[in-house]
């Protein structure tokens, strides 16, 4: 616990020793703002909610936590100091699991930086904040989701721009899973079994339902595993091939 | 008692290519070991497998009395490692990056301090604890990398070229800092360099295509040669290998 609670406060640090985190942060609240306003009719639907602001999130992380994760690994690899790390008297799971947690605690900062819109929403009419709650909550869950993914794809290599393309095209291809796009692709050859599996592994459904205001059990279960299985494939691969 | 390192058979494959090739040594406190070798002989796939970095494809690795397939976090704890090229965060200041090595070190409060402290003023990076790692020369950065591996005063130390690139005057500080160590550690430094040898080494080991081609003291080395010289020896002993 203690090296988790160590590495954690390196890695979140690392964030604000460069300008990565302003950047991040202002570009993610602008982008927010922009689509929240303009897109999705925040004040024209004259409705005192906040689904305008997160039906956007989705494709907000899309390309934006892969921006975050794929620096997770790569770099350490680039740099040659996952020798350095690897070589400290921690655990492959203290490794994983600090770093995770330190990019997740990062998103979420961001998140919450976008109260203001909560508060708008709050001084124009009465939203129901349980949902609200929820909402927050939910798109929570996703970017550890996509976080998760993103570290274990950075994993993988020591280039950085091919740990965000693949990430990014592996997280679309993920958000997609339930819509016809991909279906579609499945049904022309796949039983109806596995293009159901297929359509249950789609973000959006367990997205949009936890923002309806129902944390849902198995929804939570869901981003829950998709993080644990990406974590644990994450150790696997970089105690498989650490020197490359 | 234990020897401080103990490698039996030590033998590392990438495909088909064998880089470490059964090697067999052990090697106490109180002795400064060089690594001789052209480049790319496994010196340094060696080191990294003593360290517990790579895993042995065959053979073992003890470090006191730890193997390191086995137990590799008592290793890595027993342990000071200089990874070659000494990597470091390049955001964080030297002092940042020593406080981070000194926690997972497991020091805590005013140890924890104190061991970062005392790091600094044995490498002698006291000018620069506060600058970004980034921002260093090569001297310093591996000065750096050297504090960070003795800051839990190991028994045993494993150097991967610690003097490569440094100016004449950075490479005396080295070689004095681990003369100073030598008699309470077990120290293995890897070097293409040969006159660091008589510099330091209490005992030298020719590696080269993975395998140990001479084991000696300096002394003995140069014996084998008719003219007394080092690098005759290791001419003569890699060229065929």
């Amino acid at each position: 616990m203690r090296n988790v609670r160590l590495i954690f406060i390196r890695e979140f640090a690392a964030y604000f020793a460069t300008p990565l985190a302003y950047v991040f942060i202002v570009i993610f609240l602008m982008l927010a703002g922009l689509l929240t306003f303009f897109m999705g009719g925040f004040l024209e639907r004259d409705q005192a909610d906040l689904v305008p602001f997160f039906e956007f999130h989705p494709w907000l992380y899309l390309f934006l936590v892969p921006a975050l994760s794929m620096r997770l690994w790569a770099e350490e690899r680039k740099l040659g100091t996952i020798e350095l790390f690897l070589t400290l008297p921690i655990s492959m799971t203290q490794a994983v699991t600090g770093k995770f947690l330190a990019a997740w605690a990062f998103s979420v900062t961001s998140l919450l930086l976008t109260f203001p819109f909560w508060i708008t929403v709050n001084y124009l009419g009465n939203p129901d904040n349980g949902v609200v709650c929820a909402s927050y909550i939910g798109s929570a869950l996703m970017a550890g989701a996509y976080l998760a993914i993103g570290s274990m794809i950075s994993a993988c290599t020591k280039n950085q721009v091919i740990a965000f393309v693949i990430t990014t095209a592996t997280c679309f291809v993920l958000t997609l899973a339930g819509s016809p796009v991909i279906l579609d692709f499945f049904s022309a050859w796949a039983s109806a079994d596995i293009v159901q599996a297929v359509g249950n592994f789609g973000f959006l459904p367990h997205f949009q339902s936890i923002q309806r205001g129902v944390i849902d059990f198995r929804d939570v279960i869901f981003f829950g595993s998709i993080i644990i299985i990406a974590l644990i494939a994450n150790a696997v691969i970089i105690d498989w091939r650490k020197a490359t | 008692m234990d020897p401080a390192i103990s490698v039996k058979g030590l033998t590392k494959q990438f495909g088909p290519r064998t880089v470490v090739d059964k090697v067999t040594f052990s090697a106490n406190i109180g002795e400064v070991l060089g690594f001789l070798g052209p480049n790319g002989a496994g010196k340094s796939t060696t080191m990294k497998m003593i360290v517990g970095f790579l895993s042995p494809s065959e053979g073992s690795a003890e470090v006191c009395g730890f193997d390191v397939l086995k137990d590799p976090l008592d290793v890595k704890r027993s342990v000071g490692y200089l990874p070659e090229g000494a990597p470091a965060y390049p955001d964080m200041t030297s002092l940042g990056f020593l406080r981070f090595v000194s926690g997972i070190r497991g020091f805590n409060g005013s140890e924890r301090e104190e061991r970062v402290q005392n790091a600094v003023r044995m490498t002698r990076i006291e000018e620069v604890a506060q600058q970004p790692i980034e921002t260093l020369s090569k001297g310093y950065k591996r000065r750096v990398g050297l504090a960070q591996a003795l800051l839990h005063d190991p028994k045993v130390l494993i150097l991967d070229e610690p003097t490569d690139g440094l100016d004449p005057n950075q490479k005396q500080v080295v070689r004095d800092l681990i003369k100073e160590m030598a008699s309470t550690k077990c120290i293995i430094i890897s070097t293409h360099i040969l006159e660091e040898v008589d510099a330091v080494c209490s005992r030298a080991m020719i590696i080269a295509s993975g395998k140990v081609v001479a084991d000696g003291s300096p002394s003995e080395l140069k014996s084998q040669s008719g003219s007394g010289d080092l690098e005759e020896v290791f001419r003569k002993v890699t060229l065929n290998a």
